[in-house]
């Protein structure tokens, strides 16, 4: 998946990669589960109990999550499969690391030179909220926030430099 | 034409959503096995023939271009055409893939109509 901004990319430093992370998620988001994601419009946070880490490790090492509820990992995964909500089991860890499998492939794909440079790690997942990560990086997180049917998802990339 | 497939993939909604997407193609699928990991993948074709084989490239135990590597010394393997199906999306990756025996290369993300454009022709012997 290439976009226009692929080519622009390489330029910015990774302070600046906000906007391609949104677009990676948002296109993710469109083909895989027909969903238009949105801008919240408060700053509202509930209790984000499910988190999905891929690992980036080569030209970019770093860590990017994708947290959001319990319901919209489910809501996820029910569109993912095509089944109802309430058919929806434990796949929901499987899905949801596979969502941040694919933002964390497609982003590093809109970076000229680090598609090939750079690794995934399998994706983990964590259930629960009461854990602090700590990720051995000097810059702040870059940080996308976004509503899938209107829950929040928090998408997060810590860049090791 | 009746087809077996064979998808790999570690996740096992993705193995769901390929044998979807297969269907949506218009593939008429009368058996699907599914493999975690290439090496799974391996046992599978010791035991059955397939028709078409989708696979993802980044897994755990063997990796999907180690297992396609493998393949024209399996029987029920050779001449079996290979589609990628990956988050890996550089064209380095997808020379690769094409020089360890694949035919075709999706990259994730990916909607039923680009399965459907990549599959058809590999199954038809255009690509």
């Amino acid at each position: 998946m290439k976009s226009a901004s692929e080519l622009l990319a390489a330029k910015v430093s990774h302070e600046n990669w906000t906007p391609l992370i949104e677009v990676a998620v948002r296109e993710v988001f469109d083909l895989m589960l027909g969903c238009e994601l949105t801008v919240p419009s408060t700053a509202e946070e509930p209790t984000l109990d499910v988190t999905a880490m891929v690992g980036l490790a080569g030209k970019l090492c770093g860590v990017l999550s994708v947290r959001c509820e319990g319901k919209a990992a489910a809501l996820m995964t029910s569109k993912m499969l095509g089944v109802a909500l309430d058919q929806v089991g434990p796949e929901v860890a499987d899905a949801l690391g596979e969502v941040c499998n694919m933002v964390a492939g497609n982003f590093k794909n809109k970076i000229a030179g680090l598609s090939e440079g750079c690794m995934l790690s399998p994706p983990t997942v964590i259930t629960g909220s009461d854990y602090t990560l700590r990720s051995q990086t000097d810059s702040p997180a870059l940080e996308v926030r976004l509503l899938f049917e209107g829950l929040l998802i928090v998408i997060s990339l810590q860049v090791h430099s | 034409m009746p087809i077996r497939a064979l998808i790999v993939d570690d996740s096992s909604v993705m193995r769901k959503i390929v044998e979807r997407s297969l269907r949506q193609a218009g593939i008429d699928l009368t058996e699907v096995f599914q493999a975690g990991n290439g090496a799974e993948a391996l046992v599978v074709l010791k035991e059955s023939a397939v028709d078409l084989i989708l696979c993802d490239i980044n897994m755990p135990v063997m990796d999907g271009l180690e297992f396609i590597k493998l393949l024209p010394g399996i029987e029920n393997a050779k001449n079996v055409p290979v589609v990628m199906i990956t988050t890996e999306g550089s064209e380095a990756h997808v020379v690769q893939a094409l020089s360890c025996g694949a035919r075709g290369y999706i990259r994730k993300p990916f909607t039923p109509e680009q399965v459907k454009e990549h599959v058809i022709p590999v199954l038809a012997g255009k690509s």
